[in-house]
């Protein structure tokens, strides 16, 4: 997959705006995978995206930080 | 009467709430502006800084309680005052024994973490119940929106905390453990084949599941107040403790005026006595069976006595 976005080592709200300013670049349909770090970050990110309306797909743990998959919608 | 005086006259029917406090130095007063929740329309601060500009001092004071404070201002302008804030539009608040301004959180109309309209439930009761005396002692009603509980609900006299009960619909569910992940309180963990089992004990009703839900399987089914009651802070702290959950959001004003009978009854020859203490002489009882007859769905079995604070320990 060529939409990855990572957003790890970065704090949040930081890592929300970064994600938002990472979908402008992507056409709407298309699908993308975050990394975000444990804690805070997987805990905000995936609901902030949801609440703009974006259709998250998946969630995956992989070496101590987690694969967020999702579609954008626009 | 000295010859040649004039008597100040003054309309002591906007005294009544209270409101206007004796400040140090002759004639200066604060006076403390009616800010239910906190909310304050940008019109309204505009016109309040003028008053403030004309009459006050060189700044205003904003209370601990989202009130806006008019500072010196002399008792000799207090009518003025009063209609240049145009009373339709800013009004005086209380003090005293009295039912004070509610505050309340942001609520739910712009921050995500919201459940309930605390706004509305704060304007109602400001609407209805604002500036009854109790005969005793104050009375302080909070409203958060969330269990985060920014307004601190238990050391009022009732404080509310939005809460949702939250149910999954197992066939909605697409196993992404979003839900899980997100639940600060390890209510939510993933069974071997990974669908979420909820621990109800542990669940502290702030609806995170609800909300990160990418498929709406986790649903709202109660949604309402956690209601604690008793609290007061002060010289010596109480901690209110719990009464009702889910109370629905337009039951508010009714389940506070069955509060404030019970206080009056009971508070009864005590003297300035606050909430919290007349249920520790009381027994937690009675003020749950009193509610219970009105509120049967939403009143706990039972409670305990609100808790002491002991802050001379040190």
């Amino acid at each position: 997959m060529s939409n990855t976005i990572d957003l790890r080592g970065v704090c949040c709200p930081t890592n929300f705006v970064k994600a938002k300013l990472a979908l402008e670049m992507i056409d709407a349909g298309e699908v993308v995978e975050f990394l975000l770090d444990d804690g805070e970050p997987v805990k905000n990110v995936p609901r902030s995206l949801k609440d703009e309306g974006h259709k998250l797909l998946n969630l995956k743990e992989t070496d101590g930080f987690y694969i967020l998959t999702m579609e954008k919608v626009e | 009467m000295a010859a040649g005086r004039k008597k100040s006259s003054i309309d002591l029917n906007n005294l009544k709430a209270g409101g206007f406090i004796k400040e140090r130095g002759k004639d200066l007063f604060t006076v403390r502006l009616r800010v239910p929740g906190g909310r304050m329309a940008v019109t309204r601060l505009k016109k309040i800084a003028e008053v403030a500009e004309k009459f006050g001092g060189e700044f205003v004071h904003l209370s601990v309680r989202q009130s806006i404070e008019l500072i010196n201002i002399n008792f000799h302008d207090f009518d003025t005052v009063v209609a240049e804030l145009g009373e339709g539009e800013q009004k005086v608040a209380s003090c005293g024994a009295r039912v004070r301004v509610p505050v309340a959180c942001g609520g739910c109309e712009y921050n995500p973490n919201g459940l309930v309209d605390t706004q509305r439930s704060a304007m109602e009761v400001d609407r209805d119940l604002f500036g009854i005396e109790t005969g005793h002692h104050k009375f302080k009603v909070g409203f958060s929106g969330c269990p985060f509980d920014c307004p601190k609900a238990a050391i009022n006299d009732v404080g509310f905390v939005g809460a949702i009960w939250p149910e999954l619909d197992r066939d909605e569910c697409i196993s992404c453990g979003l839900c899980a992940k997100s639940c600060a309180e390890g209510a939510i963990a993933m069974d071997p084949e990974n669908k979420p089992v909820f621990s109800p004990d542990r669940c502290t009703y702030c609806g995170d599941c609800v909300k990160v839900c990418p498929t709406e399987a986790w649903k709202t089914v109660k949604k309402g107040y956690t209601v604690r009651i008793g609290g007061k802070w002060g010289r010596h702290p109480l901690i209110g403790t719990l009464y009702a959950t889910f109370l629905p959001e337009e039951k508010v004003v009714e389940f506070i005026a069955a509060v404030l009978a019970w206080y009056k009854e009971k508070a009864e020859g005590l003297g300035r006595t606050r909430l919290g203490d007349v249920i520790i002489r009381e027994g937690s009882a009675s003020l749950l069976d009193h509610l219970r007859r009105t509120f049967p769905d939403n009143v706990v079995g039972k409670t305990i006595l609100p808790q002491v604070v002991d802050n001379r320990v040190g």
